[in-house]
């Protein structure tokens, strides 16, 4: 059975064909044990909840849970608003609108971050886009930071009142979930 | 046997350096490549590395399934529901450790069979076999602890019947039995408790069986494998080296095997569990047949056969523990049946007995099958304390080959004059 060291014989053959299909296979067998770790379908079903904010008197917050996450929801006062659309021509940190229905290209100003017409409620996702923490402001005696927004005490980051990072490490504005209105003083998140 | 050389000869500095200080390297080759296997092992020996396939896969899918398991009496039912439907792959993984409980108890039960019928127990090996009993209780532990995590009414009840045995004890001394029930149960009956208890030793068993299989291993290889001939390998000729020769026979009989398991998992991977477990656990209701899983249908039937409930439980873990003892119950100096009549008939008659029994232990506890659960209970016993004592002294052997190498090429190619490797060419066989 002696063979040239250039010819490759059948034994060759079998024996690459035969690791390659047991690399394969084994590869293959190695994904459910890897995906199953991924959010499950009860995770990833959209849940979506409603809101009224017809409790929510001007300069009042409340906070709701969405998808484990908390909401925001705060009723702005006029002098809050006013701040926010002066501030669209300030120098932004990050200029994109961060609003989930809206094009990331769609800078950030104030009417980019609100539904129109309901201007006076900003819905934000209350994480601090540094490291996770839950900024501070939505209470009766919070510090609202140096901007009248919001303040992560974790390590410093000031949000104006649109939500967007003003000073501080973290990179991005708050996230603007997706909702909708239904009816004047009732929403929809998710 | 195990008094070979390993061929490992580092190439590389850094395998040199390795090698003088830790010579794992040195042991995996020595012991899993160059190791001398006989030449004539057949399938039946392929079913310990296909046992340890399935303790490593138990394992993995466990953990996996640990992830997402939650052991609480409130919890559990509903969350084995969620790991099948919700759980990505979960419809495989649950399978695959269910199923694989069972195909485990499959191999392990031919590997014993096995065992038995080629007298792979016998000296030197008698410590080897001890072993392989441990692990076999080990496994019935574990599997019976696992049974009980999905929380439905067959796991229910399979705990409370399992775990009151231990209450015959009371019959010897009064209260004893009741202490240790409360005990195992952590309150006065099975509840949630129970199974979070159940759950950390059902994770915690595995390893210990790990451990086991590793002196298991060490102890086959210190005396070498037996073979269908139970001679011991005398010349150099009689052996191949592991690999490629064994692996490669150990790959096909997993890969057919794990065939069988792949087709229970996709078509059918409730077909080995009971219906009643898809009903959550009530402890006020009783399913009308109480049934353990098809692998201690034996030992259930023995259990039952016996009219006392101190009786029953003795003969059914006697039935178990027998198996320590076979190596001094068997007189024969022969180890393979296939030179042993005799030994050959009452095997077969031993292995029918088991299956009789596994069927009659999921049938109900009532005429006529009680009666034929006793018959074969005697049986199962008269094999262990009557055949295997007694043939040995009356059974006439039939001549044995002079090596495992005349049984394979006959008396023409006995002894060392054929080399190893032009023995292994098929055509030559």
């Amino acid at each position: 059975m002696a063979s040239t060291a250039e010819e490759p014989n059948r034994r060759d053959f079998i024996v690459i064909a035969g690791s390659a299909f047991a690399a394969v296979g084994g590869a293959i067998s190695l994904w459910p044990f890897i995906a199953q770790m991924n959010p499950d379908s009860s995770a990833q079903a959209l849940a979506s909840i409603e809101v009224d904010l017809a409790p929510v008197k001007e300069g009042q917050a409340i906070t709701a849970l969405w998808r484990g996450k908390p909401v925001f929801i705060r009723h702005r006062t006029k002098e809050e608003i006013a701040r926010a659309m002066a501030d669209d021509t300030a120098t932004l940190v990050d200029n994109s609108a961060r609003n989930m229905a809206l094009p990331e290209s769609d800078p950030a100003i104030d009417r980019n971050r609100v539904k129109s017409g309901h201007e006076q409620f900003l819905i934000l996702i209350g994480i601090c886009t540094h490291l996770g923490c839950i900024p501070k402001g939505q209470a009766i005696g919070d510090s609202k930071g140096d901007y009248g927004g919001w303040f992560c005490p974790c390590h410093g980051s000031h949000y104006d009142t649109s939500g967007r990072i003003r000073k501080g490490p973290a990179p991005r504005n708050l996230e603007v979930p997706p909702y909708d209105f239904a009816g004047d003083t009732k929403i929809k998140i998710g | 046997m195990s008094a070979h050389e390993s061929n490992y000869t580092p190439t590389t500095r850094a395998g040199k350096w390795f090698d003088e200080r830790l010579p794992v390297m040195r042991l995996m080759q020595g012991q899993f490549i160059d190791f001398p296997t006989p030449r004539n092992l057949n399938y039946a020996w392929t079913f310990g590395g296909i046992l340890t396939f399935f303790l490593v896969a138990q394992i993995l899918t466990g953990i996996v399934l640990a992830m997402h398991y939650q052991p609480s009496g409130a919890e559990a039912f509903n969350s084995v529901d969620h790991i099948r439907r919700d759980v990505n792959f979960g419809w495989l993984l649950q399978p695959m450790h269910a199923v694989g409980a069972s195909m485990f108890f499959v191999a392990v039960y031919i590997h014993t069979f096995r065992g038995l019928y080629y007298g792979s127990y016998k000296a030197p090996r008698e410590v080897l076999w001890i072993l392989g009993v441990f692990i076999l209780l080990a496994m019935m532990a574990t599997a019976f602890m696992g049974y009980a995590l999905p929380w439905g009414q067959m796991s229910f009840w399979g705990v409370t019947v399992i775990t009151n045995l231990f209450s015959a004890l009371d019959s010897i001394w009064s209260g004893l039995g009741t202490a240790i029930t409360e005990w195992l149960w952590g309150g006065y009956a099975v509840s949630g408790v129970t199974l979070t208890r159940f759950f950390s030793l059902h994770y915690l068993l595995p390893f210990v069986i790990f451990g086991l299989v590793m002196l298991h291993v060490w102890a086959l290889h210190v005396t070498g494998q037996n073979n269908p001939t139970g001679l011991d390998i005398k010349s150099k000729s009689d052996s191949v080296p592991m690999y490629p020769y064994a692996v490669a026979k150990d790959a096909v009989g997993l890969f057919a095997f794990l065939l069988v398991f792949a087709w229970f998992i996709f078509f059918m991977p409730d077909y080995l569990g009971h219906a009643d477990n898809y009903t959550p656990a009530n402890p006020l209701v009783t399913p009308p047949h109480i049934v353990p899983e098809w692998y201690f249908l034996p030992f259930y039937a023995i259990l039952r056969a016996i009219p006392s409930k101190l009786g029953g439980v003795v003969a059914m873990f006697a039935a178990v523990l027998i198996l320590l003892f076979v190596p001094w119950l068997d007189t024969s100096r022969v180890r393979s049946a296939k030179y042993r009549p005799l030994y050959k008939i009452a095997f077969w008659l031993f292995v029918f007995t088991c299956v009789a029994l596994g069927w009659l232990g999921s049938k109900p506890a009532e005429q006529p099958y009680v009666f034929w659960a006793q018959f074969f209970t005697f049986m199962y016993f008269a094999f262990f304390l009557l055949a295997l004592p007694i043939l040995g002294l009356i059974e006439t052997p039939r001549p044995l080959p002079r090596s495992i190498t005349e049984s394979v090429l006959g008396k023409s190619g006995g002894g060392t004059t054929i080399p190893a490797g032009a023995a292994a060419a098929p055509e030559k066989r």
